[in-house]
C-alpha cells in the first residue's frame, strides 16, 4: 500500500500532470486516507472555530477603525503608518521588546537545555528533586513576590539587606528607576524560563534510544560533549524545534511580568512592551482595529525569527 | 539507565561541577518559593515589620484559618469554586490530550494531501498573542451557544495547539519500522496510535498532562463566565483575598501557597512516572 502512494507521490513530481489529472489524483488520495482526517477532525474544528477565525477577524480588524460599539470601517494601511510615524510609545515597546527578546530568548532556550541535560543523566531522585525545584517558579507562578524583594522602601528585602551590608545609604527605587527597571524583569523572566521548552526537552532526552548512546561509546566517543554533539542532539532535531517556537512566543509576547512588577504604564515607560501596548488599546482604549494592527506586527516579527531559527537548526533535523 | 548498557564515562571534576551548579542554580529558583512559603506563615504584624525578616520568628497558621473562615463567609458555598476548578481541570487535561494526540499522529507519521499546511497552520498559530482575538473567540462562543457555561471552559482545550506540536514532533522520532511491524501484524492506524504510538512517547504526554493541569488549575473565569456558581477557584479566592487588599495581604499569602499545591503534587506524580519509559524496546527486540 505505501509502495503504491510513494509511486503516486513521484508521479506527481515528476510528471507535468493537467490540472483535473492532478485534482483526481488528490481526490484519490484524500479518499485513501480518510482514517487520517477524521483522527484529524475533531481538533480541527475546534481549532478552526477558537484559533484560525479569531485570527483571521484580528488581520481583517487591523486595516479598519474599530471602537467594539459602532461598525469597523476600513482605512486601509492607515493603522500600520501610525504605529511608525506617529506613535513613538509603540516604538518604545519594540525597541524594549527587542532588547528582551534578544537576551531572555537565547539564555533561556541554552539554560532549558542545559539543565535538561544535566539532568537528565542524575539518578532519578536526584533528577526527580532538581526538575520540581527548576520547574517550581512555572508551575507556581508567583513572580509577584520579586515586587516584595525590589520593593522601593526600607521594607523590600534585597534594599534592606544591601543599607544593612552598608552597600547603599538609601533605599534604591529599583521598580521605579529607569536605570533597572527592564533589567529587573529580564532577571525575573530568566528566573521563571526554566518552563515549557524545559520539561519538554527533558520528555525528549527521556525518548532517546540509549543504544545510540552505547554504539558511541564503543566506537570512540570520548566524552560527554562529544556524545552530546554527535549523538543527542542529531535525535533532537524536532524537540529543538519545539523549544525555539515556545521560546519565540514566550520571549516577545512578555508583558504580564512587566506590568506585575513595574505596574502599567510603567515610569517613562521604561518597561512598556509591544503585548502591553496591544492590551493598552485593546482593553483600556476600545481601539481594536489599531490594537489588530500591531498584533499582526509582533506575528510577522515573530514567522522572521522563526524561519531564521529553522535555517539554524536545520542541520539537526532530518526532514 | 541503571542497566549494564556502557556509556561514556563523565569525569569526576565534570560530575562534582555539575553538582555544583545544579545545587546553585537550585538554591536561587526556590528562594521566592520559600519566601512565599514562609510568608504565609508569618503573623499579621511581622508583615509589615521593619527592617524585615526573611524567617518568621513566630510562625502561625493563622493567616490560612482566617483564609478558611472568609471561604465560608462568599455568598456560593466554596465548595462549588472546588468542584468546577477540579472538574474544568480533569475535563480539560483529558480531552487535550486525547484530541492532541488524534491529529499529532497522522501529522507525523502518515502521508496524505494538505498535512504539511495544516501543521504550519498549528504553529504559526502559537506565535499570535491572544492580546487581540478575545472578542472574536467571544463571538465563536456566543455563536456556539456557550457562553456562561461550563463548555467555554474545556472546549477550547480540544484546539490548544501546543499539544499537536509537542505530540508530533515526538512522534516524528519513533522509527518507522515498528509501525511498519504492526501494520503488518493487521493493526489499523486507530490501533496503532492507542497501543503503539502512545505508550512510546509516555514522556512527552505526561509532560503536556502537566502542562494543561496548570493551565486549567490556574483558569479564570474570564470574560466568558459571569455567574458566580460556574466561577473557578482563582477567580474566587483573588475576589475574596483582593476584597481587604493590604489587610489580607497574609491571606493572599496563604491562598497562593495552597492553589501551588496540587499543581505540584501533580506534576512529581507525572515525573516519577516518566522514568524511562523504553522508547525503543520495540524494535530492539
Amino acid at each position: 500500500m505505501a509502495t503504491s502512494k510513494q509511486r503516486e507521490v513521484e508521479l506527481l513530481k515528476k510528471k507535468k500532470l493537467s490540472f483535473s489529472e492532478k485534482a483526481a489524483l488528490t481526490w484519490r488520495q484524500m479518499k485513501e486516507n480518510k482514517i487520517n482526517y477524521l483522527m484529524i477532525l475533531p481538533f480541527m474544528v475546534f481549532f478552526t472555530l477558537f484559533t484560525i477565525i479569531p485570527i483571521a477577524a484580528s488581520v481583517v480588524l487591523s486595516f479598519t477603525r474599530y471602537d467594539i460599539l459602532n461598525t469597523p470601517v476600513f482605512i486601509g494601511w492607515d493603522n500600520y503608518l501610525r504605529m511608525f510615524l506617529e506613535d513613538s510609545v509603540f516604538l518604545i515597546a519594540l525597541k524594549n521588546t527587542l532588547k528582551f527578546a534578544i537576551i531572555t530568548g537565547p539564555v533561556s532556550y541554552l539554560l532549558c537545555f542545559i539543565f535538561a541535560w544535566f539532568i537528565n543523566d542524575l539518578p532519578s531522585i536526584a533528577r526527580a528533586f532538581f526538575t520540581v525545584v527548576f520547574y517550581a517558579p512555572t508551575l507556581a507562578n508567583i513572580y509577584f513576590i520579586f515586587q516584595y524583594l525590589f520593593s522601593s522602601d526600607m521594607y523590600g528585602l534585597i534594599n534592606s539587606v544591601l543599607m544593612n551590608m552598608g552597600v547603599l545609604d538609601e533605599p534604591v527605587a529599583w521598580l521605579k528607576d529607569t536605570k533597572y527597571m527592564l533589567n529587573i524583569v529580564i532577571i525575573v523572566q530568566l528566573w521563571c524560563s526554566l518552563g515549557t521548552s524545559f520539561l519538554s526537552f527533558i520528555a525528549g532526552l527521556q525518548n532517546l534510544d540509549p543504544s545510540l548512546a552505547e554504539a558511541g561509546a564503543i566506537d570512540g566517543v570520548r566524552n560527554r560533549f562529544q556524545e552530546l554533539f554527535y549523538i543527542t542532539l542529531p535525535q533532537m532535531g524536532g524537540m529543538l524545534m519545539f523549544g525555539a517556537v515556545m521560546q519565540i512566543a514566550s520571549s516577545f509576547a512578555v508583558g504580564g511580568i512587566s506590568s506585575a512588577l513595574l505596574g502599567f504604564p510603567s515610569v517613562d515607560y521604561a518597561g512598556h512592551t509591544i503585548t502591553l501596548h496591544i492590551s493598552d488599546f485593546g482593553h483600556t482604549r476600545f481601539e481594536l482595529g489599531y490594537a489588530s494592527a500591531i498584533a499582526v506586527v509582533l506575528f510577522a516579527l515573530m514567522i522572521v525569527t522563526k524561519v531564521l531559527i529553522n535555517k539554524l537548526l536545520a542541520r539537526f533535523s532530518h526532514d | 539507565m541503571s542497566t549494564k548498557l556502557r556509556r561514556t564515562k563523565a569525569s569526576v571534576v565534570g560530575d562534582v561541577s555539575t553538582y555544583l551548579l545544579l545545587a546553585l542554580y537550585a538554591a536561587f529558583m526556590s528562594l521566592p518559593l520559600i519566601y512565599a512559603i514562609v510568608q504565609s506563615l508569618k503573623p499579621y504584624n511581622e508583615l509589615f515589620l521593619f527592617p524585615p525578616r526573611f524567617f518568621t520568628r513566630n510562625p502561625t497558621l493563622m493567616n490560612f484559618r482566617k483564609l478558611f473562615d472568609l471561604t465560608s463567609t462568599s455568598w456560593v458555598p466554596f465548595s462549588r469554586y472546588v468542584f468546577n476548578t477540579v472538574l474544568n481541570t480533569i475535563l480539560g487535561t483529558v480531552v487535550h490530550i486525547i484530541s492532541a494526540a488524534m491529529c499529532a499522529y497522522p501529522l507525523a507519521k502518515n502521508k496524505f494531501p494538505g498535512k504539511k499546511t495544516m501543521f504550519n497552520l498549528v504553529v504559526w498559530s502559537l506565535l499570535f498573542t491572544g492580546g487581540v482575538t478575545e472578542i472574536p473567540v467571544y463571538l465563536v462562543m456566543s455563536y456556539l451557544g456557550i457562553v456562561d457555561t461550563y463548555f467555554a471552559y474545556w472546549l477550547p482545550e480540544i484546539a490548544a495547539t501546543m499539544g499537536v506540536f509537542l505530540l508530533k514532533q515526538n512522534m516524528a522520532e519513533i522509527p518507522d519500522a515498528m509501525i511498519e511491524a504492526a501494520r503488518i501484524d493487521g493493526a489499523g492506524d486507530w490501533k496503532i496510535l492507542w497501543s503503539i504510538v502512545m505508550p512510546s512517547i509516555k514522556p512527552a504526554w505526561l509532560t503536556l498532562a502537566i502542562f494543561s493541569f496548570q493551565r486549567n488549575w490556574n483558569a479564570t473565569a474570564g470574560s466568558y463566565i459571569y455567574t458566580e456558581t460556574l466561577k473557578t477557584l482563582p477567580t474566587a479566592l483573588s475576589q475574596i483575598t483582593a476584597a481587604g487588599s493590604v489587610a489580607r495581604a497574609g491571606e493572599a499569602y496563604a491562598a497562593s501557597v495552597l492553589m501551588m499545591i496540587p499543581p505540584i503534587i501533580f506534576f512529581i506524580f507525572a515525573q516519577s512516572s516518566t522514568v524511562k519509559t523504553m522508547a525503543h524496546a520495540g524494535i530492539k527486540g
